[in-house]
């Protein structure tokens, strides 16, 4: 593959808010529509009477969606420009799926938050905001959308910026990491080329503004975790005595002979060898899927992780995580649940729930149960214990699944304290 | 000895390939032959490097493929000493179980559901790993990387598991399996970019070639005893390629005289048509991919 960078966003804000028809937007003024996708959208537009072209046909690929006019499931959009590819989670705006952008937001680093100029911010707006904030997103783009219907005006734009300033004095983001852009998603103002009839705005367009983030800036800097997924053993002629374990590296760099320890053994070894495929690395980074051999004979399975001993993460049987409910099954006091934090699993059971904590940044209040779009705080009592960071050091290492015992089912995702 | 190389789409599919073979009893990659399919074989060559890929291949043939990609199959799986499975849509037909279809768009396309859920009952399969990507289609678009089906191999898109972050929950019971879909964030040109820089090989007719064909409904569908033809459908020679390799029944050929690597990866990027524009099947009707994924289909 060339050498484009790889920027993730999902689109977040209410229900028609425009989101999809944003990204169809997108999609067209990068020349990304083929023509027989155009002519799709072309013709369904005329056989529904509408003056204008429908782009939220691009996304809205269920029979159910188009039938309805709104987005009900996530879909990923691809579109590249000469510099950048771009994976965009198209989520859907109604509160009944807030668990949805919880899921896009969960593999993005940039979230869109689109507000429709005529309404300002509503509840969706703080809710999505927060749950921006909870996951750590590096950046959020306020899109302020349908400017058209507002005649354009500047007041309604820094009215609805001034309303959301005071959210973000209320979240861990800084000034820097929020961009307002005033936009026309339906006539493509703003979206890839500069708006003449917002000379008022002097700032980049979506498109530039998306151009201009850089990966590395994204990626948070912590220690280096490699969760081992899967061990290596050819028993062939040529590889008889070769053991290798194989995973994904999240965090930081790993290096041959760095001294490390296994977990949950807490057994010490050096690096040996790092590789890819066929190729030996000296450093691997964070990210990449790659296979490690040790110096020492160790007995290592999955869901052990690798550590240098300089770094070591916290391994406790007891954590206390914020819970996002995913399930319509609530998630109650002395509930079991099959726990899984990366690659390895434990069981786990529910000893308190301390709070449902209100997505306006009002609060939090006590609670029996999460429901389904909860999000709250809750501790756990662990089978065995697992070796985690913090959530707001790392991302990876500080989150976690529960699988419903009985229907197998992913029901809630945490993010540990 | 380099220090870093690194693309993220493929590192994520290795994650993936790893995951199921971790994580499922009985795996197999369905194969088709056409390059997303021999993408992921490279993919699962790398996951395991340099043990062998853990888990068989499964072809469902339909009979009516283009003799290119099964020549191409089988010296692929000669040459990287892997299991190869294949299955016939034509016993299926001769069981009673499915019945041909007539005319002029007659396809096994749709058999071939039938022919794969008896596939996966006989070998219990437990994950079927196929080369779709999100990108082909709006319906796929929706689709998870692990996918879990019922009995009858149905997908309830309404009612899909939430992935977060990249943890990935295989979990099913009895009778259910899960389609694993490595490549799901990798676009058209992705795949080809991939294909070119790695220099994998892949069959003849994805390359310009002069061919017997006749154009219908402004595509070009291939000269042959399997494709129905009406008299009045003239049969001419022409320079064309194919950009998706499936049955001859349901891939039409584009106009191209790019033979090498390196002028089709260009004219994918030039191109102003997508893949799936060159999909029989799916002109059916705006829906047809969702309708065949909810009964079985890849
Ligand atoms: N006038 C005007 N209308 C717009 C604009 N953007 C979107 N719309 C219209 O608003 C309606 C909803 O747009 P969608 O893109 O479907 O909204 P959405 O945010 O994706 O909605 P959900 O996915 O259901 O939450 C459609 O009728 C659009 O044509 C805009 O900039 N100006
Ligand atoms: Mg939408």
């Amino acid at each position: 593959m060339e050498n484009r960078k790889l920027i993730k966003i999902a689109t977040a804000g209410s229900v028609d808010d425009g989101k999809s028809t944003l990204i169809g937007r997108l999609l067209y003024d990068t020349g990304s529509l083929t023509t027989d996708k155009l002519e799709a959208i072309e013709k369904t537009s005329r056989q529904r009477g509408f003056d204008y072209l429908d782009f939220s046909l691009a996304t809205d690929g269920l029979v159910a969606e188009r039938e309805q006019g709104i987005t009900i499931d996530v879909a990923h959009i691809y579109f590249n420009t000469d510099k950048t590819n771009f994976i965009v989670a198209d989520t859907p705006g109604h509160v009944e799926y807030t668990r949805n952008m919880v899921t896009g937001a969960s593999t993005s680093q940039v979230a869109i938050i689109l507000i429709d100029a005529r309404k300002g911010v509503i509840e969706q707006t703080y809710r999505h905001f927060f749950i921006s904030n909870l996951l750590r997103l590096s950046h959020v783009v306020v899109a302020i959308n349908k400017m058209d219907l507002v005649g354009y005006d500047e007041d309604v734009f820094l009215k609805i910026k001034a309303d959301f300033d005071a959210l973000v004095e209320k979240s861990n983001f800084q000034t820097e990491q929020i961009t307002f852009i005033p936009i026309s998603a339906l006539k493509g103002e703003n979206i890839a080329k500069k708006s003449a009839e917002m000379p008022w705005y002097v700032g980049n367009t979506l498109l530039d503004h998306l151009e201009v983030l850089e990966p590395e800036d994204l990626q948070e800097q912590a220690f280096a975790r490699f969760p081992v997924q899967y061990v290596i053993r050819p028993k062939t002629d040529a590889f008889h005595d070769f053991r290798g374990f194989s995973g994904k590296l999240y965090g930081g760099n790993l290096n041959v002979g760095d001294q490390v320890t296994i977990l949950p053994s807490f057994t010490e070894s050096k690096i040996k060898s790092i590789q890819l495929f066929d190729q030996e690395l000296e450093v691997a980074v964070p990210g990449a899927s790659i296979t490690i051999t040790l110096e020492d004979e160790v007995d290592i399975s999955r869901g052990d992780m690798i550590v240098k001993s300089s770094e070591l993460p916290s391994s406790e049987k007891s954590i206390t995580a914020t819970i996002c409910q995913v399930n319509h099954k609530p998630l109650k006091i002395g509930q079991k649940y099959t726990l899984q934090h990366g690659v390895n699993r434990v069981l786990a059971k529910v000893e308190s729930i301390q709070s449902k904590i209100q997505t306006d940044f009002s609060g939090e209040e006590s609670t029996e149960a999460l429901k389904l779009n909860d999000i709250g705080k809750v501790s756990f009592k662990l089978s065995k214990a697992i070796h985690f960071d913090p959530y707001q050091v790392n991302r990876s290492n500080g989150s976690f699944i529960l699988i419903d015992e009985g229907t197998h089912d992913t029901v809630s995702v945490g993010f540990i304290f | 000895m380099s220090t870093i190389y690194f693309n993220p789409k493929e590192s994520e599919s290795i994650h993936i390939l790893r995951e199921v073979a971790a994580q499922f009893e009985r795996p197999v990659l369905l194969f088709s032959g056409g390059k997303d399919s021999i993408t992921l074989v490279r993919l699962a060559q790398k996951a395991f490097y340099p043990a062998r890929i853990p888990f068989p291949l499964l072809h469902i043939d339909t009979g009516h493929n283009f003799p290119e990609t099964i020549q191409f199959r089988d010296e692929l799986v000669k040459e990287l000493g892997l299991e190869l499975i294949v299955r016939n849509v034509q016993d299926s037909i001769d069981q009673g179980k499915v019945r041909e279809e007539k005319g002029r768009y007659a396809s096994r396309n749709t058999l071939q559901t039938t022919t794969l859920l008896d596939a996966i009952e006989e070998f219990k399969f437990d994950a079927c790993i196929g080369g779709a990507r999100r990108d082909e289609e709006k319906a796929r678009a929706k689709e998870r990387v692990f996918s879990v089906r019922d009995d009858f191999g149905q997908w309830d898109e309404k009612n899909q598991r939430p992935e977060l972050f990249d943890m990935l929950n295989g979990r099913i019971e009895q009778g259910q399996n899960v389609r694993v879909f490595p490549i799901s964030n990798w676009t058209e040109l992705d795949v080809w970019e991939y294909i070119k820089t790695e220099n994998i090989k892949i069959p003849s007719i994805y390359f310009s070639h002069k061919r017997k064909v006749f154009f219908r409904d402004g595509l070009i569908w291939t000269a042959n005893k399997h494709v129905y033809r009406e008299p009045h459908e003239e049969v001419v020679e022409k320079m064309v390629r194919f950009r998706t390799v499936g049955d001859m029944t349901c891939t039409a050929a584009v106009l191209s005289e790019a033979d090498t690597l390196d002028t089709v990866v260009e004219e994918i990027r030039q191109s102003t048509l997508s893949e799936r524009g060159a999909r029989i099947d799916d002109k059916r009707s705006e829906a047809a991919m969702e309708k065949r994924k909810k009964v079985g289909y890849f």
